[in-house]
């Protein structure tokens, strides 16, 4: 059996999907920018791939515009949108827990004379609105938080947070990065208050090398990218339509099963922790919220072994996960994100993410948390802690 | 990949040899640290300056494991002086390489054995002291 739970890097393309883009690599392969019939094609399929898109989050397809991925897509907004507003003032709240695009948009950006404020979380991964509230000043720009976290599965209270950041100030520009939230967690960008989000495709089981902005009608972004201007000023470039078109068809399968598919992955979450937890007692602890968590993302610490000989051994059965283990990461660093959350560093060496797609079932879970047991108990021989565990 | 491991790295990694503690070891040494995740504990039997034993405990990645393994089979039956001598760079080579970001671990394993061989001289030196 192979069972991958490593969708929140990199997930499976719905064969739908790629069918619907092959027409675009093989006929209608125009882009937009020209005046004959398969431009207009590739024009008439953008639009209906924005709607598809656009639909989910209550935003019209005009606020739609494309990148070349998430991460991109992230740079654009943080960047492009102080860029843009610098006259206002220099001053950017986020989080100490966002993606890396996001996190080291606004390094670079502090060595560019902007000031950053990174909000702490508490051991559940959620920021304290009232240090917002105090960190909010007149020069405030920018307001960027993710929905969801991307290792822990903590939901943010969005809402909230987007009311209190207009009450503030309502020239004050909210984004939000969706990656981990889209089709995932209903999302509502107009009763939130949220100017530009961030939008995947891969992460919705479209293609890779394409993702989504929603920018608000009044919100400025200063292009990063300079060249031919298609169809948007913020970014130029011939459209890639075979992509988009396959990102559309993903969003609109992903909002047709949106219920179905959260109540599965919910369901298959619940097992999964719930074995875990029986079967490693005081041994391995979930790290993140027990309330307010996307289902998709399931962490575990596992005491006294180490995470990347751990993922190795689980690899070796046919089960693929991520670790925030030092080891398994180019900088010898443990996963930062545990690291805000409080979880020591011994034990950080020791986590397993857990992400979970709505291909997943319950045979497949019921295989992991074997194969688990078996890699712990194959490692904890070797450990010089084994005294201390029982398993 | 962040990369890749040799099939001689995987094949230790999957089964370890040498793995355990030795009862009455006449030279013990732990190196590094849970808080950077890497650690290793290696036990040696020595007789007439010989190493006849050597196992090891490790908590630590797939390279940590297996160059911990490497090692102690590398050094079973050579002179003391002679496996104090035994440089990463050897082990690494025998296990068909590592990849660079993984080389500090097979640094580990050398210096926890070398610890041990120099608590073990040092024990040597006090006990052949205090009786002359």
């Amino acid at each position: 059996m192979r069972v991958y739970l490593d969708n929140c890097r990199a997930a499976r393309v719905e064969e739908e999907v790629v069918k619907a883009m092959i027409p675009y690599f093989t006929k209608s392969y125009g882009v937009p920018s020209s005046l004959h019939s398969l431009a207009l094609e590739a024009d008439e399929a953008i639009e209906k791939a924005k709607e598809s898109i656009a639909l989910p989050i209550n935003a019209s397809y005009e606020n739609i515009i494309f990148t070349s991925g998430v991460t991109e897509a992230n740079n654009l907004a943080v960047k492009g949108i102080v860029y843009a507003n610098r006259s206002r003032g220099e001053h950017i709240v986020t989080t100490r827990i966002e993606r890396p695009s996001v996190l080291d948009s606004c390094k670079a950006l502090e060595k560019e004379g902007f000031e950053v404020d990174y909000l702490k979380v508490n051991k559940q991964g959620f920021i304290d609105i009232n240090e917002l509230e105090r960190l909010i000043r007149n020069d405030t720009i920018l307001v960027s938080i993710q929905h969801v976290n991307h290792v822990v599965g903590t939901i943010q209270a969005i809402k909230e947070i987007g009311k209190l950041v207009k009450e503030k100030n309502e020239n004050i520009i909210f984004h939000v990065d969706a990656t981990d939230a889209y089709l995932k967690v209903p999302i509502d960008v107009k009763k939130c208050n949220i100017d530009v989000l961030t939008i995947p495709s891969n992460l919705i089981h479209g293609p890779r090398g394409i993702a989504a902005l929603f920018v608000n009608e009044n919100v400025k972004i200063k292009p990063l990218l300079h060249g031919f201007v298609s169809l948007s000023e913020t970014r130029p470039g011939h459209e890639n339509v075979p992509a988009i078109v396959g990102f559309g068809r993903a969003a609109e399968i992903g909002f047709a099963v949106f219920d179905d598919a959260v109540n599965k992955v919910k369901r298959l979450s619940k097992k999964l922790m719930k074995d875990i937890e029986d079967t490693f007692k005081d041994i391995a602890f979930l790290v993140g919220p027990r309330k307010n968590r996307s289902p998709f993302n399931v962490n575990y610490c596992f005491k006294y072994v180490e995470g990347e000989a751990l993922t190795l051994q689980l690899d070796m059965m046919g089960v693929y996960v991520s670790t925030g283990s030092a080891c398994a990461s180019r900088e010898l660093k443990v996963n930062y994100v545990l690291l805000e959350l409080g979880v020591r560093p011994e034990d950080a060496h020791g986590s397993i993410s857990f992400c979970l797609s709505r291909y997943n079932n319950e045979e497949e879970m019921d295989y992991v948390v074997r194969c688990l047991k078996k890699a712990y108990k194959n490692l904890i021989k070797i450990s010089m802690f084994k005294d201390k565990v029982r398993i | 990949m962040v990369y890749r491991y040799s099939e001689i790295v995987k094949k230790y990694f999957k089964h370890p040899k040498n793995v355990g503690k030795i009862k009455n070891a006449d030279a013990i040494a732990t190196e590094g640290s849970v808080l950077c995740g890497d650690m290793m504990t290696m036990y040696l039997k020595i007789r007439n300056n010989k190493i006849v034993d050597a196992k090891f405990e490790s908590f630590g990645c797939a390279a940590n494991i297996a160059t911990a393994s490497m090692l102690t089979e590398v050094v079973k039956g050579m002179n003391v002086d002679e496996a104090e001598k035994v440089e990463w760079k050897d082990i690494v080579k025998k296990l068909g390489g590592l990849p660079p970001i993984k080389y500090h671990c097979s640094i580990l394993a050398i210096q926890t054995l070398r610890s041990a061989i120099r608590g073990w001289k040092e024990k040597q030196k006090k006990f052949y002291n205090s009786n002359s």
